[in-house]
């Protein structure tokens, strides 16, 4: 009895461990599945493209750094990261105070439309830029912003309102309700309630919605590359969109060029992953 | 909608819930007054001169006297290249769902183990999201050239036969494409149904494992009901992402060879931009609008029901 029972047991620790070992074999498939195409790039740019063409699967030998040394060497490169860095900023400057202000009527107060306003916002979630380009490419036309970071922005902040306010809302809905009380008994306007409680509290969310709208920016591609004719005004996915276009022989150039704009995205995430995650979450299921 | 979650007057919870204030209209014009602005003209304008522009014949510089009525829309549903691009779009709707969905939902049910390393994974995996669409679709472009990386590997491997010009065969390219987008995205549904799985109380984790319940049994009756909302917002998200798939598509293939991979708003940028034909392509991006449309209010209405809760369409 005691016998059976040890190796029924063992049998069932046994299929455990086999399944236990299945599980880390397809986690880490994955992982390769996903990393490989990412270290293709970085490693191929320490590679001549002779030595890609040769072997594609190989590893840099010997190392060689000119395709890196050549792309930081370029103006363009450069005026295109700060041409990304300004356009992400300006847009999250714009969308924090304008998405935060109606997020905390909309969450807090009540009035006549207020859940229309909400849906009309929320309707944005549907429709990306592509939806609208060719009038908001005439809109920057008009108002004289082609060729303008500032037009980029605006069109962005204006695309990223809906998820912000569906971020924001829920959040700063659950702030207590006393403080509120307490602010109107000192003699605190509805803005500086806004100002010196909400804001404050609200730190997180706002991470999450800058966060978001950052990447959004630095990954934009169709609006930056209808607007911004002249290089001067690139963006980096411009650039590199360019960059793999006119150099499709050159495939070391290329690798470089993609890796190095990689580099501040891949850093920004490691550092803000858990936001985006709880942004992106939140604002797709129930927030 | 949403009016559920309003604080219930008068109970215990208020002072938990600030959703029942009242302040002068004036102040909260005030305070709605910049995001109506902003969304007001970057939006909502656009979207209703697309559809004011759909009805003419207009190179995007003269003046719109040039009315066609509904010609424009006639002229997009009877031209094979359109019909052909609406084609593309349902087959990556149809190989998502079948696809990366269930990848993606096998992928969170791994990550949702007791495993080592889970949050390093988690990291790793959802990574290609936050990689822009160019940098994505370069990358692929240099990995399956001909004679690249994957075609070195598949003949090391023994599978010369699998071997394809990937992105120059146009009976392959829309999988090729395919492939990358579920590379790039199948992160994204795999957090979303994470954190559905991560809702699921471990009760019923536990009862289902006293009772003796395999694997399959769990997963079937225990795991897929509790998901599915979050399935249903997934396999939403998906098909709105695949109505309006444009960015990849254009810097892997710009919808070629010969309009194999081309999509509704490749076809759109390119009679836009490359044509001028202004009037016709806002006829294409009203299709493109209002098919995205009757998806979210026919999911909304027979679909969602409560799922969403607001969070999407109020």
């Amino acid at each position: 009895m005691t016998a059976t029972t040890a190796a029924r047991d063992g049998g069932f620790r046994i299929k455990a461990l086999i399944s236990r070992i299945a599980l880390y074999v397809a986690a880490y498939l994955i992982l390769a599945f996903i990393v490989v195409p990412v270290l293709f790039a970085i490693l191929g740019g320490f590679r001549t493209t002779a030595q890609i063409a040769a072997d594609p699967t190989g590893l840099p030998n010997p190392w060689v750094f000119t395709s890196y040394q050549a792309t930081l060497a370029l103006p363009a490169f450069w005026r295109q990261m700060f041409n990304s860095t300004l356009i992400a900023l300006i847009s999250t400057a714009l969308v924090l105070p304008v998405a935060s202000l109606a997020a905390f009527v909309i969450a807090r107060y009540r009035f006549r439309g207020r859940e229309g306003f909400y849906t009309l916002f929320t309707l944005g979630l549907l429709f990306p830029v592509a939806v609208a380009i060719i009038p908001l490419f005439i809109v920057l036309r008009q108002i004289g912003m082609l060729n303008n970071p500032l037009g980029i922005a605006l069109a962005q902040a204006a695309f990223a309102l809906p998820l912000s306010i569906v971020i924001l809302r829920p959040f700063l809905r659950s702030i207590p309700r006393d403080l509120e009380d307490a602010a109107a008994i000192d003699g605190c306007t509805t803005l500086r309630f806004y100002w010196s409680v909400i804001l404050p509290l609200s730190r997180p969310a706002l991470a999450t919605v800058a966060i978001l709208t950052i990447v959004t920016s630095w990954n934009a591609f169709l609006l930056p590359l209808l607007v911004l004719i002249q290089p001067e005004q690139w963006t980096l996915p411009i650039g590199v969109n360019n960059i793999s276009a006119q150099y499709t022989s050159d495939t070391a150039r290329v690798l470089a060029y993609t890796s190095l704009s990689i580099i501040p995205a891949l850093f920004f995430y490691f550092l803000t992953e858990r936001q985006i995650v709880r942004g992106l979450t939140a604002g797709s299921l129930k927030g | 909608m949403t009016t559920e979650t309003e604080a219930p007057q008068g109970t215990a919870r208020r002072g938990f819930t600030g959703a029942s204030g009242t302040a002068p209209w004036l102040v909260i014009a005030a305070f709605l007054l910049p995001a109506l602005a902003l969304y007001g003209l970057f939006v909502i304008y656009p979207i209703s001169q697309s559809i004011r522009y759909s009805v003419f014949n207009w190179n995007g510089l003269e003046a719109l006297t040039n009315f066609v009525g509904l010609e424009n829309f006639r002229t997009a549903f009877t031209d094979p290249l359109f019909l052909e691009a609406m084609r593309h779009n349902a087959i990556i709707i149809g190989l998502s769902l079948i696809f990366q969905i269930p990848f993606a939902l096998a992928v969170a049910v791994m990550l949702n183990q007791n495993l080592r390393a889970r949050g390093m994974l988690r990291l790793f995996f959802f990574a290609p999201y936050i990689l822009s669409e160019v940098v994505t679709g370069v990358v692929f472009r240099q990995i399956l050239r001909p004679d690249g990386f994957v075609d070195q590997t598949l003949s090391a491997a023994g599978g010369e036969s699998l071997v394809q010009t990937w992105f120059g065969d146009p009976t392959i390219v829309l999988y090729t494409v395919f492939f990358v987008i579920s590379w790039k995205y199948f992160g994204f549904h795999m957090i979303l149904l994470l954190a559905g799985l991560q809702l699921i109380p471990v009760e019923l984790d536990e009862a289902a494992s006293i009772d003796g319940a395999t694997w399959w049994q769990h997963f079937r009756y225990v795991t897929l009901p509790l998901i599915g909302p979050t399935l249903r917002v997934s396999v939403f998200l998906s098909i709105i992402g695949s109505i309006q798939l444009f960015d990849l598509v254009w810097v892997m293939t710009k919808g070629g060879p010969v309009n194999a991979s081309s999509t509704m708003a490749t076809y759109l940028v390119d009679w836009a931009f490359r044509r001028s034909q202004f009037g016709y392509a806002s006829a294409v991006s009203v299709i493109i609008f209002v098919a995205s449309l009757v998806v979210a209010l026919f999911y909304n209405r027979f679909v969602l029901k409560r799922d969403l809760e607001g969070a999407l369409t109020g």
